[in-house]
């Protein structure tokens, strides 16, 4: 029998001693769910994002979260969801922040908020540009950002393809 | 103060794009400051296109308010203090 004496661990999660690193972390900004793709490629970032190991969080008004929950009820794809204000001011008052930040946009609202998270956030990031005027909101964007974008309101196919090219989940 | 929302406040404009919004304060008043996103007027953090676009008229305050379905609204509101406190930030 070994009578070795052996050091007693708290954090079991880490049993071979190699250090714990946190999970990245994503912000999706969801705008005014009237262009219906934004709940579809919404699901499907969030899909994309936990296979890549990464831990998603919605923030949207009520409609934009509710569509969402209701859409996936049994909580397969979503994670936490909160209030856009609450994730604006937590993020202001340096109470939370994340790696990167996905913002959704297909008004001038959605350029807007874009702007305020580049400003507020460390978070790297990315612009998803869709809808009728796609290319005039692609033209307003002066702060640092990735732009993902195409003209889809209906069908999401064009969106994600452009998403899949960036690979955002992999950068 | 409570919740802009629930504020007596008056639409100074409507329908316009932030940008626009921005230069319609530098144009109409004389007195303004700029601000970063995330200031707080009243009780709300602004969110807005750097740099935010805040004007004083009297005891009034002017500033912009987004809201993802309905875009940007230039606001008025009365208050002594938060006009005070926001002149006091100029000097």
């Amino acid at each position: 029998m070994n009578n070795e004496a052996v050091p007693i661990s708290r954090d079991w999660s880490n049993v071979t001693g190699e250090p714990t690193t946190q999970p990245a972390t994503a912000l999706l900004v969801l705008g005014c769910p009237q262009v219906p793709v934004q709940t579809s490629i919404a699901l499907y970032l969030i899909n994309r994002l936990k296979k890549a190991g990464i831990v998603p969080t919605v923030a949207g008004n009520k409609a934009a979260n509710t569509l969402l929950v209701v859409a996936d009820p049994d909580r397969h794809y979503l994670g936490e969801i909160m209030d856009l204000d609450r994730a604006v001011v937590m993020i202001t008052e340096k109470k939370r922040d994340f790696d990167r930040c996905f913002v959704f946009i297909h008004n001038d609202a959605g350029v807007t908020y874009a702007g305020t998270m580049s400003a507020i956030s460390k978070a790297k990031v990315y612009t998803i540009i869709y809808g009728e005027h796609y290319e005039d909101l692609v033209k307003q964007l002066d702060f640092p950002c990735t732009t993902i974008a195409a003209k889809s309101v209906h069908n999401p196919l064009p969106l994600k393809k452009a998403l899949d090219e960036v690979a955002p989940w992999a950068a | 103060m409570g919740c802009v929302e629930s504020m007596n406040y008056e639409i100074v404009l409507r329908d316009a794009s932030f940008k626009e919004s921005r230069e319609f304060i530098k144009k109409q008043f004389r007195e303004y400051l700029d601000v970063q996103p995330g200031f707080k007027v009243f009780d709300t953090h602004v969110i807005g296109l750097p740099p935010i676009a805040i004007a004083l008229d009297g005891d009034f305050v002017i500033f912009p308010f987004t809201k993802p379905c309905h875009g940007t609204f230039l606001l008025r509101i009365e208050d002594k203090e938060e006009a005070a406190r926001l002149r006091a930030l100029k000097k």
